[in-house]
């Protein structure tokens, strides 16, 4: 059992098993929509753990990355009408390119520096959405046209889902490649004492910039999709609170852990939901709860739980 | 033939000269000390031929080239990997994974490769832990291969830092201290490699407090003091220097003095 858990594909087999599984459970349409945003949040949380969790980068800048993604699908086919597919794949090559020249100088800062910078670069790209109206539909937004692959019209609940949870699987099998390959073990090294990481040859600035682009990418990609499933955009995609909502997710599901990234934005997808029974104090609810979830469970829900079950069950 | 020199090295903090005009030669296969009382500039001087600062004046020659202010990253691929004597060990890995750290350089690196676990990835991961569970064995740390290194005591730790240096298969070898910390059995041990890893080739530049195992496997010794050379010898040379047993006079005391050279 304890094998099992530490295997390197167990992350991806478990996520895998729960959106098949969930499938069958969830009673309406409703639920599988819902499920379909914590897919896509997890995705965009998953890249963001890899450049957190496991590299230990902040930013706070991600939901521009996002934002980006979004707003590639819906201004891509409408301007130049490009298939949706290959408006994704353009910006997520985009956000690439962008997080590669921003990288450079931003990654060399550390710390807090490190997460203003990021926090500045994340404005900068929301502003420039919410401005650039001609463009964007400016803070009203604007509609992204449907997705049609091979002349089927992509639609519907449980299609979105299905779809949006295969990306998810196919998000986190990536990730765990990743750390359990020669490059992953440098970014976990740099994590822990840059110096040392230099000494065994490890190139920082080089890896840190790798793994920042990569999480760009997941961001997104995420951001096309949530994009696809809603048929519309707003510059509340790419705004700070989104990008501090990440990083809450991140850390809430458990930092280097890829399945506490699925843990971490199904808490914040899905409790808001179930809160809003509670009118006035659902916001007051929320912060109560994630406090409590940091300081009982302080690495995180899914790494202090698998520490628990190890300690007790030897 | 000298593998590693270093010409008029100096470098300074705030106005204090930590290591001032330094200068030494290396030959390639011996082991090198570098002694001196606590914050003579040792430990400064590891981090100028490492690269970790970058000097203020003077080289230094590595294999006959000048790698003077050169990355830490671009000096491994010359050949040269330490120890720190604050430990910089990857905490949140195991001792195995520490290991393979150090064969970073040695390991193919296929970002896609890696991204798609294609077998040519799972192929270096083997042989890379193959070679890391071979280091372990040879610090004596076996037991050790699939514990985080957060849980692993200090004297064992300090052996690992040797095995992840090892691991980048270096000309030159700094050792900062390799046996602080340690019982007199694991001060042992640490000679007999250090002494196995210069019969077989390897340069090792030790510096370390423990002055009878410092006399005992020194090819050459440096003395430092205030950050300025002192004198330099073979062992039996500069332990009978007055000037060295002055200077641990005035920072240890007369009876250690005579204890820590005799
Ligand atoms: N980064 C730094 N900033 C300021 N001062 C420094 C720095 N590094 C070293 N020093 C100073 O340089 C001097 C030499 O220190 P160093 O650590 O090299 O001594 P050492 O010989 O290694 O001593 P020890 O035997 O205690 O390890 C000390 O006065 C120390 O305070
Ligand atoms: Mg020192």
């Amino acid at each position: 059992m304890r094998a099992l858990l530490a295997h390197r594909l167990a992350a991806p087999v478990a996520i895998a098993l729960i959106v098949v599984a969930l499938a069958f459970i969830l009673p309406s349409n409703f639920y599988l929509r819902v499920a379909a945003l914590v897919w896509i949040s997890a995705l965009a949380v998953i890249g963001l753990n890899l450049l957190m969790g496991f590299a230990g980068q902040v930013s706070l800048g991600h939901a521009g990355f996002f934002g980006l993604g979004a707003y590639a699908v819906a201004v891509l086919p409408a301007q130049f009408s490009l298939h949706p597919l290959l408006a994704l794949l353009a910006g997520a090559l985009v956000c690439g390119l962008i997080a590669f020249v921003v990288g450079r100088p931003i990654l060399r800062l550390k710390g807090h520096y490190l997460a203003v910078a990021t926090l500045g670069f994340g404005i900068l790209i929301a502003m420039a959405i919410a401005n650039e109206s001609w463009l964007t539909g400016g803070p009203d937004g604007m509609p992204v046209s449907r997705l049609t692959l091979f002349g089927w019209r992509v639609r519907g609940a449980s299609t979105w889902y299905w779809i949006t949870g295969a990306l998810l699987v196919l998000g986190a099998w990536l990730a765990v490649n990743l750390v359990a390959s020669p490059t992953g073990r440098a970014l976990r090294a740099l994590h822990d004492s840059e110096v040392a990481a230099r000494v065994a040859g490890v190139d920082v600035a080089h890896y840190k910039l790798i793994v920042f682009v990569i999480s760009a990418v997941y961001a997104s990609v995420a951001g096309s999709a949530l994009a696809l499933v809603n048929g519309f955009v707003t510059p509340d995609s790419a705004n700070f609170i989104h990008s501090i909502e990440l990083v809450t997710m991140v850390v809430l599901g458990g930092m280097g852990s890829v399945f506490g990234s699925l843990v971490g934005a199904a808490i914040l997808v899905v409790l808001p939901q179930v809160l809003t029974t509670f009118h006035d104090y659902e916001h007051l609810l929320l912060g109560l709860m994630m406090m409590v979830i940091m300081i009982v469970l302080r690495s995180g829900i899914v790494p202090s739980l698998a520490a628990l079950i190890r300690r007790t069950r030897p | 033939m000298s593998i590693l020199k270093v010409e008029e090295i100096g470098i300074a903090f705030g106005g204090v000269k930590a290591v001032d005009n330094v200068s030494f030669s290396v030959e390639a296969g011996t082991v090198f000390s570098i002694i001196g009382p606590n914050g003579a500039g040792k430990t400064t001087l590891f981090n100028l031929i490492s690269g970790v600062y970058r000097p203020r004046r003077g080289r230094v020659i590595l294999q006959g080239q000048d790698v003077t202010g050169l990355e830490p990253n671009r000096l491994a691929r010359c050949g040269l990997s330490r120890t720190f004597q604050n430990l910089q060990v990857f905490f949140r890995m195991t001792a195995l994974e520490n290991v393979m750290v150090g064969r970073h350089l040695k390991e193919r690196r296929g970002l896609l490769a890696h991204l798609l676990a294609l077998p040519s990835t799972a192929r270096q991961n083997r042989e890379s832990a193959e070679i890391a569970r071979q280091l372990l064995e040879r610090v004596g740390l076996s037991d050790y291969a699939e514990t985080p290194a957060s849980a692993m005591p200090y004297g064992a730790l300090k052996r690992l830092e040797i095995a992840r240096a090892l691991a980048a298969e270096p000309q030159v070898l700094l050792l900062d201290e390799p046996a602080a910390g340690c019982n007199p059995v694991e001060t042992e041990e640490i000679e007999t490699l250090i002494r196995r890893i210069a019969d077989e080739g390897m340069t090792v530049v030790l510096v370390e407090h423990d002055m009878k195992l410092v006399m005992r496997i020194s090819d050459r010794v440096h003395v430092l003091e205030q950050g300025q050379t002192l004198t330099e010898g073979r062992a039996d040379e500069v332990r009978a220097n007055p000037k060295v047993i002055e200077a641990y006079l005035g920072t240890h005391g007369t009876r250690e003095a005579s204890l820590a050279l005799g």
